[in-house]
């Protein structure tokens, strides 16, 4: 009998390394291997045509934080603002979704924050471009009013760039906020109020810190796409709201510098991969 | 109201001020509370709206309404109807392949990835093997990867590979197309299947494949005539879901593209890149309402799961 569940549970072992098998080779190869070409390039040296040639150098890497550090200082601080607002609007918003009585409008009202999130990236950016745009409905709407003689320039400035960035991303900060809070015993609130705290110090003291690592995991949510992001700036931004995926972009397209592409694809997988370290330094911490 | 009369008896001191601000604070924050989601659905959704109203404008304004017209819609399909003439001064042809392409891509790429996706999620929620923790965490990374860098290394690793090709066999020359862009959208897309199938695995009771199994069916009876009809809601959601992402990805296919290769979103991006026809707003609301389809379908399959 031991004989026969031994060999039954090596056979699952097996088995079950082999269902793993093709993704693994998939992710392997097409993943985790492009990924290191990359680190290789960004080593090398811009050739003709803007591909990668011998000899290494750190040549990229010294461009990088020399000329484009401004670009990288933009995006990190868009990529913030994109996020600190997110958090602003969006944890009233997830807390009053989770808060209501009926699960049938907890369900309709994140499917309404849902919907417009699923629908194409290209689609929705281009909403807000026409809105923002000369003679889009905004700077017709203000004429019209009489607030305004000359159409103002919305678009193509950084503020743009830092509205499609909240548009596209709100709901990832909405969604895992909302999972914390409805998971959030109001309890510990009467407990404060009958310990005399006021609601400002029963949410600073007991809701918002029990409710934070929704709070960290929409921060990470919201930051990586938004620190990575091309399309938004590159529809929303034009030449002054430039990002780290433009510059990307740009290395990669016609005769670029494909090796400085890399670097720079580098620092801002390396950017990402530290804002996941804080994630799981402080995020495990408190779930 | 207790405590008002133990006050006036002097027992207790309340610090009116206090109360008076703290009952303010309470106004504000229920005031704050109901506003904050109607300027936020607000923002979320008129954006939208504004593009489906004004994909009926009969003028070409995006902010003054000249009238309703259908004829946008008409237009983006003037080339089957009547192909050459002056109405199809969009090109029809281009868009219609672009979206033959889109569906070549999608349909491919989801097969693939919910096949291997399911694979490894079964391996991953039932089965014990050295490096199952890393597998985990490689699973997670193509969500987490900025798209324009799996973008680009892609582009770097195929450019890699056809050069290598070329240099053993100067008669094969390999380009971007089809194939390199379903290889890409499997990348990413199976992470999204797996995640969805575990969680379906993760909520099923194992006692079924067990008491399956006690029966004295082997794995591959046990898997086709308990596991997989218990699991499917989830298999379809998981299918569901890496085909829109696969429809909708613009950044990953558009470094890994090829001539005559263009999908939808890269059609699309070409328009608002260039000269923006009128006919765009009406292109993203149907855009619009087949996301919508296909989206509702997947949360519908999704929640078919959770009933039970």
């Amino acid at each position: 009998m031991a004989a026969v569940e031994r060999r039954k549970r090596r056979g699952e072992k097996q088995s079950g390394f082999l269902l793993a098998l093709p993704a693994l080779l998939w992710l392997t190869v097409f993943f985790l291997l492009p990924v290191f070409i990359v680190l290789i390039v960004s080593f090398m040296t811009r050739g003709r045509g803007g591909l990668a040639e011998m000899p290494f150098t750190l040549a990229n890497y010294e461009r990088v934080f020399d000329v484009f550090l401004i670009v990288i200082q933009n995006s990190l601080w868009i990529a913030l603002l994109t996020t600190i607002i997110c958090l602003v609007v969006g944890y009233p918003l997830a807390f009053f979704i989770s808060t209501r009585q009926s699960s049938r409008t907890r369900t309709f009202a994140l499917f309404m924050i849902m919907l417009p999130f699923w629908t194409n990236f290209l689609v929705r950016t281009y909403a807000i471009q026409s809105i923002l745009g000369r003679e889009g409905i905004l700077n017709t709407f203000f004429q019209s009013m009489g607030f305004i003689i000359e159409p103002l320039r919305l678009l193509n400035t950084p503020e743009a760039v830092l509205i499609g960035l909240v548009y596209g991303f709100l709901p990832f900060m909405v969604l895992p906020i909302y999972a914390s809070v409805e998971r959030f015993d109001f309890r510990f609130v009467e407990a404060a109020h009958d310990l005399g705290a006021n609601d400002i110090r029963a949410f600073l003291r007991v809701v918002f810190p029990l409710t934070l690592p929704g709070v960290i995991a929409g921060c990470i949510l919201v930051f990586i796409p938004a620190i990575g992001a091309f399309v938004t700036p590159d529809l929303l931004g034009g030449t002054k709201g430039i990002m780290i995926g433009n510059l990307i972009q740009q290395q990669f397209r016609g005769s670029g510098n494909q090796p400085l592409g890399s670097a720079l694809s580098i620092v801002l997988m390396a950017m990402v991969m530290l804002a996941l370290l804080i994630y799981i330094r402080f995020g495990d911490q408190e779930g | 109201m207790a405590g008002q009369t133990l006050a006036q008896h002097g027992k207790i001191r309340y610090n009116q001020g206090a109360i008076r601000r703290d009952m303010w604070v309470r106004k504000i924050g229920k005031f704050g509370l109901l506003f904050n989601p109607v300027v936020v659905y607000f923002f979320l959704w008129a954006p939208i709206l504004v593009l489906i109203v004004f994909s009926f404008n009969a003028g070409e304004s995006v902010s003054t309404w000249e009238g309703f017209t259908l004829k946008w819609y008409g237009n983006i399909f003037a080339n089957t109807l009547a192909a050459g003439t002056e109405a199809a001064r969009f090109s029809t042809e281009l868009m219609l392949s672009s979206v033959k392409n889109s569906l070549i891509v999608s349909i491919s790429a989801t097969t693939i990835s919910t096949i291997i996706g399911t694979m490894v999620a079964l391996s991953l929620e039932r089965g014990h093997f050295p490096g199952k923790k890393f597998l985990d965490a490689v699973l997670y990374l193509p969500v987490i990867i900025p798209e324009i860098t799996q973008g680009i290394s892609l582009a770097l690793f195929f450019k890699v590979i056809f050069d290598w090709v070329s240099l053993q066999s100067p008669d094969l020359r390999p380009t971007s197309g089809f194939g390199t862009i379903i290889i890409a959208h499997v990348a990413f897309s199976v992470s999204y299947v797996t995640i969805v199938v575990r969680a379906r695995l993760s909520d099923m009771n194992p006692r079924y494949e067990e008491a399956a199994r006690d029966l004295g069916a082997n794995e591959w009876r046990t898997f086709w005539r308990v596991t997989f009809p218990l699991i499917l809601p989830g298999v379809l959601a998981g299918a569901l879901l890496a085909f829109t992402i696969s429809l909708d990805d613009f950044v990953v296919t558009f470094f890994n593209s090829g001539v005559g290769t263009t999908t939808l979103p890269i059609f699309v991006y070409g328009l608002l890149k260039t000269r923006v026809p009128p006919e765009i707003n009406a292109i993203s609301t149907l855009m619009l309402i087949a996301s919508t389809i296909l989206v509702g379908s997947s949360l519908i399959l999704q929640g078919r799961g959770a009933d039970k």
